[in-house]
């Protein structure tokens, strides 16, 4: 924003000017000690003639003088009442790398608003910063604000935000931006600024705002608060200019307010809608729940377990959040689509490809399609995202007709559908119902045996088994309220085929747009929330995830957030091995693998790097790289107890590959 | 879709493996590395367990017709190995590495499995 008023006299503007002055008549004054007049030696050469007239006495006295003490910035500062507006609702961190284009709002946080609600979580990377915020809601339900440098900061943090967009995740991101093209400082922060910061994330945000004033960044502040928080939710951003930071609050007889912030009510299923579901639904013969960021709450697995067995209907959860109990004996795998005559797909993010199969393997490597449900299947969806798709990015993925389509918020419909479908239910159908069940767990209890069949292949391999992996860090967790916060790479879903999933804290979900690079800086934003709420947090981190931005660690060591993290290493770029495999398959030519294991450009070897090492330079325990299976427990038991005693640690892990 | 059923895999398979011309003697040693150079660890693991992209290969895999067969003509998730990029003779090699992997444990004798 344009700087309206000149006021006070001596100005961020007149200030470097005068610095600039100052230091260009510095740079040629010779050195003189004590003010001392240098001495004529003899055989000295004759004194230099000067170059330039004698200083007057205006500039000896600015050269040689005591600077005057520069007159203070009266009244309040505008970012100390950004500030206000901040701490009135609720956020708990600022996980930020600092930056000159935010330094007035740096500032006043940290003495004005004495470093709490929100404190400044020093970061090394932007996307490490909205990573951690993108965490850290998944766990407190609560979001945080990033600062970002205007421009390259927001840059870095892009990826982030993408993977919040995704996932549904709110992040307030305020980038820092110097408007007043004539006045703002040359060089380096002008190529800090832009017209319009925030056109880079516009396309996978929910909304963003340039604020020209205190009263308006009020509103701004609470508006993206409040849309960030409606579900369905997303990342916000607001740029601040530097100018509005910086300059005092004015007095032209406007009072400031802060707004109240009122939470919206989530959006619910239309009544037609959701009884028309609950009909399919009660006159199935073999209903299917799938369920993908359907619980946003512990209250939402609560109710989807509340419908699931009211069906007595198998629960397919997609993972984008702990949606469903692993040990109950509803949870189906994916195929259990097949034989599915209703479909109820809860906050998918990919319906197609619930009910249809892509494989990458047709004719000229173009992939071919196949339905995976019988044809007369109906298909009912519970969406928010439908209330928030936008053009650009391919997010919501391709079109699937669907028989009843409801453009709502799932755990909020949820308790009506239940309803709806209790009244629906038949008598003549209640006896077929408590059938199904009964087949369930028998169905449940095979699958069991098979997965732990399973898990028993390549046991004693070196490297370690991802099944292995697991299990021996679930074996030193048990005992405690844990929580894994990431599982980055692919270990075969493991940990949530056997370890025993019940609580929404147990499984966060993925990164959302998977981005790599989102497991590390999200798990010790989760650690952080279960950190305030006592928990134990653990993370499956893989190699290449971590290379991304590892400068987290530091932050995580920094703030002492207690995490566990354990190395799924695998010395690769794994999905990418494949994908150049499949394709040197497709064009009959060996895959050139260049004296490593994956095909060049796919490996992280050669040489190999030393995690462990790499972590404990930033502050951790770390212990690595472990090969031997059966040393790999002993190894995480240490771990453990250093995390319980409030540090981060990380056990370096050579893995099979997935 | 195409599929391939099991029975035509054995058929074609038949064809495929007098076509080459009578086998050598398969190296499970050769076979070890041939596995990693031609990328099978890939999807089913170093030793051919199997994962969320591949089905396990080992202990007990296919016989080597149907083995041969499917390696050659998927349609699944796996894209085809034609011989000009996986010989015969590597794939016989890679097929007795397989048949050397020892049976799993039994996961009830898994402590960790049972927890």
């Amino acid at each position: 924003m344009a700087r309206k008023d000149p006021r006070p006299e001596v100005n961020r503007r007149k200030f470097l000017a005068g610095v600039a002055v100052a230091g260009a008549a510095t740079a040629v004054t010779p050195p003189v000690a004590n003010g001392a007049t240098p001495a004529t030696l003899p055989n000295a050469e004759p004194p230099r003639r000067p170059s330039a007239l004698p200083p007057n006495m205006h500039v000896a006295a600015a050269e040689t003088a005591t600077p005057k003490e520069l007159p203070r910035i009266g009244g309040v500062a505008g970012s100390d009442f950004m500030v206000d507006v901040i701490k009135t609702l609720d956020i708990k961190y600022c996980p930020s790398n600092c930056a000159s284009s935010f330094r007035a709002i740096h500032e006043s946080l940290i003495n004005y608003g004495g470093n709490k609600m929100p404190e400044f979580l020093t970061c090394t990377h932007e996307e490490s910063a909205v990573g951690m915020a993108h965490g850290y809601f998944k766990i407190a339900g609560k979001p945080l604000i990033s600062l970002c440098h205007g421009t390259v900061g927001l840059q870095h943090a892009t990826m982030a935000v993408y993977n919040a967009w995704c996932d549904r995740v709110p992040v307030i991101v305020i980038g820092g931006n110097d408007l007043d093209a004539a006045h703002r400082p040359p060089g380096v922060p002008t190529f800090h600024s832009a017209q319009d910061i925030n056109a880079i994330v516009r396309d996978y945000t929910k909304w963003d705002d340039t604020p020209v004033g205190l009263q308006h960044f009020a509103q701004s502040f609470v508006r993206a608060y409040k849309i960030s928080m409606t579900p369905p939710y997303g990342p916000v951003a607001i740029s601040l200019d530097a100018g509005l930071q910086q300059e005092p609050i004015k007095g032209n007889g406007e009072k400031l307010q802060i707004p109240r912030y009122v939470a919206s009510s989530p959006p619910q299923g239309d009544t037609g809608a959701v009884k028309e579901a609950a009909r399919l639904l009660a006159n199935a013969q073999n209903p299917i729940i799938v369920a993908d960021r359907a619980a946003r709450t512990e209250n939402g697995v609560r109710l989807l377990v509340q419908l699931a067995e009211l069906l007595q209907a198998g629960v397919i959860d997609q993972g984008g959040r702990m949606n469903f109990p692993k040990t109950h004996y509803l949870s189906r795998p994916a195929t259990a689509v097949s034989n599915a005559d209703v479909v109820l797909g809860l906050e998918l993010s990919d319906f197609w490809a619930v009910v249809n199969a892509y494989t990458d393997n047709g004719e000229h490597g173009i992939g071919v399609n196949s339905t995976r449900v019988k044809p007369d299947t109906k298909l009912i969806s519970i969406n928010s995202s439908e209330l928030l798709t936008k053009a650009n990015y391919q997010d919501f993925q391709r079109f699937q007709t669907v028989d009843v389509s409801m453009p709502a918020d799932a755990e909020s419909t949820l308790p009506a559908l239940i309803e709806a479908v209790r009244s629906a239910i038949p008598n003549d159908r209640k006896a077929a119902i408590e059938k199904r069940g009964e087949a369930a767990k028998k169905a449940f209890a095979e699958a069991r045996e098979r997965t732990k069949q399973a898990a028993a292949l390549a046991w004693d391999a070196s490297p370690i088994s991802t099944a292995r992996l697991v299990m021996e860090t679930f074996a030193q967790i048990k005992g405690l309220d844990w929580s894994l916060v990431a599982s980055s790479g692919n270990v075969s879903n493991w940990p949530n085929r056997l370890w025993p999933m019940e609580k929404h804290y147990h499984w966060l979900g993925a990164s959302g747009g998977y981005g790599v690079g989102y497991g590390a800086p999200a798990s010790v934003g989760a650690a952080l929330a279960n950190r305030d709420l006592g928990r134990f947090s653990v993370s499956i981190q893989s190699d290449g995830d971590l290379m991304y931005a590892p400068g987290v660690l530091w932050t995580a060591a920094k703030h002492k957030i207690p995490l566990l993290a354990v190395m799924h290493n695998n010395r690769g770029y794994h999905q990418e091995v494949m994908h150049v495999q499949r394709l040197s398959n497709f064009r009959n030519r060996v895959a050139s693998l260049g004296g490593d294991m994956g095909p060049i450009g796919t490996s992280i070897q050669n040489p190999d790097i030393e995690y462990h090492k790499l972590a404990e330079s930033m502050g951790w325990w770390a212990k690595g790289p472990i090969t031997d299976p059966d040393k790999l427990g002993a190894v995480i038991k240490e771990a453990v107890a250093v995390v319980k005693s409030g540090q981060p640690a990380l056990v370096n892990v050579w893995t099979q590959p997935r | 879709m195409r599929f391939v059923s099991v029975r035509g895999l054995a058929a074609l398979a038949a064809g495929l493996v007098l076509g080459c011309g009578g086998a050598l003697a398969a190296s499970a040693e050769k076979g070890k590395i041939a596995f990693v150079q031609h990328g099978c660890w890939q999807c089913h693991g170093f030793q051919g367990q199997g994962g969320v992209t591949g089905p396990k290969l080992a202990p007990e895999p296919l016989p080597l017709e149907t083995f041969t067969a499917f390696v050659r003509t998927s349609n699944r998730t796996m894209p085809p190995y034609m011989e000009a990029i996986l010989s015969n003779e590597d794939l016989a090699d890679i097929h007795a590495y397989l048949e050397t992997l020892p049976k799993a444990p039994d996961p009830k004798s898994i402590p960790l499995l049972n927890q």
